[in-house]
């Protein structure tokens, strides 16, 4: 018996649901040498934005207990490098590619973005990344710091983005507010085909011998196993009060970590820190998860999907 | 160039002295695609984490096995000393990018700070019997490293101690700033090396600047993912920011500056 892994995100339709995470996984080809690519369900891209960013000032990264927290700042080469230079390599590959955008000062950047990935066939869909802790959003207009903090704001984009494509697109979810799930009904509502949940959490760490930050830029965003249960926690919530698929991530490390998401509600699950421990990770938890229905026999994933008993 | 996910099997973990280690450990691909400057990614497992792989530079590589220099200086450190021979670890490598040897005309000068002997003895087994000249920093006589390899790939050595209990009494930036302000034929052919501390590296570049020498330096920073994946271990050159894992991290001391190595 091979259980039925697939999985469909609005018009998005994935062989299984293991994806790779902003961010986290480059441009795909850094990880060729280690893991067949073809075997995941998805590729999500580092974010893109409408011009280069050289990102944030080093150190951007350092070891928490059981976290990682960084302050990269969406360094990128913008989209038109992108389309250019990274994109081909996704031709050779069997796997949907999505893409992440985000918008350096105006929310115009995101349809502006969205417009041009529309045109681009090897583009299956796109994500939203309204959550990023490390650079400040659309400051202009509104006083909040992140869009994914104003159900308002994140509606407004949702909206806009739709106009201008028919490509899927997924709102990421940051977890950096009181009610995740007020701004998961607010990009729903606004037309989003699904919601990933969550970016990091806001975090910091100081070194106590120098006296400073052990961040350039002081605050940045945790990430790994020490964010799990609150990742869980936030999708069970969501799950609860929204119909469109979640993609679950946050520490995932292994297949029982998946599962917990998948139990807890989530349609797809994403993997981020765990590629730099492993970058054979994704192949590990993808035999795990199918173990773990074959021996449970579960023949459709579908039937765990949120089906913790409570 | 392929990277490889290997489990390797130790060797031998020796302790040298003071803080300083030297782990030899058996591989099967990774060892003879290796290149002097390039680094490995090591994972320390064990219940409280560390979380991260941690990069440590290819010392030697003879055959099948790979050998490592390492201080302890944390956790993974602490924990990678107290394990023994037959037990496994999983590594990540060959990765970055190395030394680039010098051409046949200059003099190779080796500058060390330290811990940073590692990467310049496979650097200068890669250019033996070239009369290069190695200088090696270490705070006190005990600490000197690797003395007898660069000689046996003949090198000559110069000592520095930071307590004046053997060679220059001083910095090893010092020394090598007395050796090329009286050799003038040091100063015009030699191609510099070097690997060490922020604060030395930096007074290296800065007096490759100041005597017009070109040379290399190998830079250590934070890495999350040590294959390009996650931007997070970049310094400031000339051109924008430079991924130290990948596009390092050995430099072109011409594309430093010394505020770039700031921290
Ligand atoms: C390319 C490269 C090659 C290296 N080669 C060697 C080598 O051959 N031998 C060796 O002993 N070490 C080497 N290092 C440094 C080594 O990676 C660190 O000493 C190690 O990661 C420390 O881990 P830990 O858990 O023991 O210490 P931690 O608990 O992580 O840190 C202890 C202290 O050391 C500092 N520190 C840790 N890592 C670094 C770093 N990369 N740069 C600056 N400060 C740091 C921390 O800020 C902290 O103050 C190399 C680093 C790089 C980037
Ligand atoms: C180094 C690093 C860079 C990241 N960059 C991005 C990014 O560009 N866009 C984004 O939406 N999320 C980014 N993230 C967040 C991850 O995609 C993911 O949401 C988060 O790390 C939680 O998952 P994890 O615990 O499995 O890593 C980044 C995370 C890390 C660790
Ligand atoms: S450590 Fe991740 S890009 Fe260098």
């Amino acid at each position: 018996m091979t259980p039925n892994l697939s999985v469909v995100i609005g018009t998005l339709k994935l062989k299984n649901p293991l994806l790779v995470s902003s961010g986290t996984f480059g441009y795909a080809q850094e990880f060729v040498d280690f893991l067949d690519l073809n075997i995941l369900g998805g590729i999500v891209t580092k974010t893109i934005t409408l011009f280069p960013r050289q990102g944030n000032r080093p150190p951007r990264t350092c070891e928490t207990p059981a976290g990682l927290l960084n302050s990269i700042g969406l360094e990128n080469p913008g989209i038109k490098v992108f389309i250019q230079e990274k994109l081909p390599y996704f031709q050779k590959l069997k796997v949907p590619l999505i893409v992440s955008i985000a918008a350096q000062d105006e929310i115009s950047e995101f349809v502006e973005l969205a417009e041009k990935l529309d045109k681009e066939r090897l583009v299956a869909a796109i994500e939203l990344n309204i959550s990023c802790p490390n650079v400040r959003h659309c400051t202009k207009k509104s006083n909040v710091k992140l869009i994914a903090q104003d159900a308002k704001a994140t509606a407004l984009v949702v909206k806009a983005v739709k106009k201008v494509t028919t490509k899927p697109i997924i709102t990421k979810l940051s977890p950096n507010v009181t009610d995740i799930t007020e701004i998961a009904l607010a990009a729903e509502e606004a037309g989003s085909d699904g919601v990933s949940l969550v970016n990091t959490i806001t975090a910091m760490a100081v070194d106590v011998e120098k006296r400073r930050p052990k961040l350039a830029m002081v605050i940045g965003g945790l990430s790994g196993p020490a964010i799990r249960p609150i990742a869980v926690r936030m999708v069970w919530e969501t799950y609860k009060k929204v119909r469109i698929p979640i993609i679950g991530m946050g520490g995932i490390m292994d297949a029982d970590s998946a599962l917990e998401f998948i139990l807890a509600g989530a349609s797809a699950i994403s993997v981020g820190t765990a590629n730099f421990i492993n970058p054979n990770v994704c192949s590990e938890i993808l035999r795990g998860i199918c173990g773990y229905m074959i021996r449970h026999r579960i023949t459709s994933l579908e039937r765990l999907r949120g089906a913790i008993m409570c | 160039m392929k990277q490889y996910l290997e489990i390797a099997k130790i060797l031998k973990n020796t302790h040298i002295v003071g803080p300083y280690w030297k782990l030899k450990l058996s591989v099967s691909e990774l060892a003879h695609r290796a290149s002097s400057g390039q680094f490995v990614m090591l994972k320390v497992d064990s219940d409280q984490g560390p979380l991260l792989r941690r990069p440590f530079s290819i010392h030697q590589v003879k055959g099948k096995t790979v050998e490592l220099l390492y201080e302890v200086r944390g956790k993974a450190t602490e924990i990678l000393a107290k394990m023994k021979a037959g037990q496994r670890l999983s590594l990540l490598g060959p990765l970055g990018t190395g030394f680039s040897l010098c051409d046949l005309s200059y003099v190779p000068l080796l500058v060390a700070g330290g811990i940073g002997v590692a990467p310049l003895v496979f650097l200068a087994q890669n250019l033996r019997n070239r009369k290069g000249l190695a200088i090696l920093g270490a705070q006190k006589k005990e600490r000197i490293l690797c003395e007898k390899e660069f000689k046996a790939t003949g090198f000559r050595v110069k000592i520095s101690t930071n307590d004046g209990s053997r060679g220059f009494y001083g910095r090893v930036t010092e020394l090598l700033e007395e050796l090329l302000a009286k050799d003038t034929l040091l100063r015009k052919k030699a191609f510099l090396y070097a690997c060490g501390p922020r604060p030395m590296l930096k007074q290296t570049i800065m007096l490759s600047k100041k005597y017009n020498i070109p040379g290399q330096v190998s830079l250590e920073t934070h890495m999350a993912c040590g294959i390009g994946a996650c931007c997070g271990c970049v310094v400031q050159t000339l051109t924008g920011y430079k991924r130290v894992c990948k596009e390092g991290p050995v430099f072109a001391i011409k594309e430093l500056t010394e505020e770039g190595l700031a921290e």
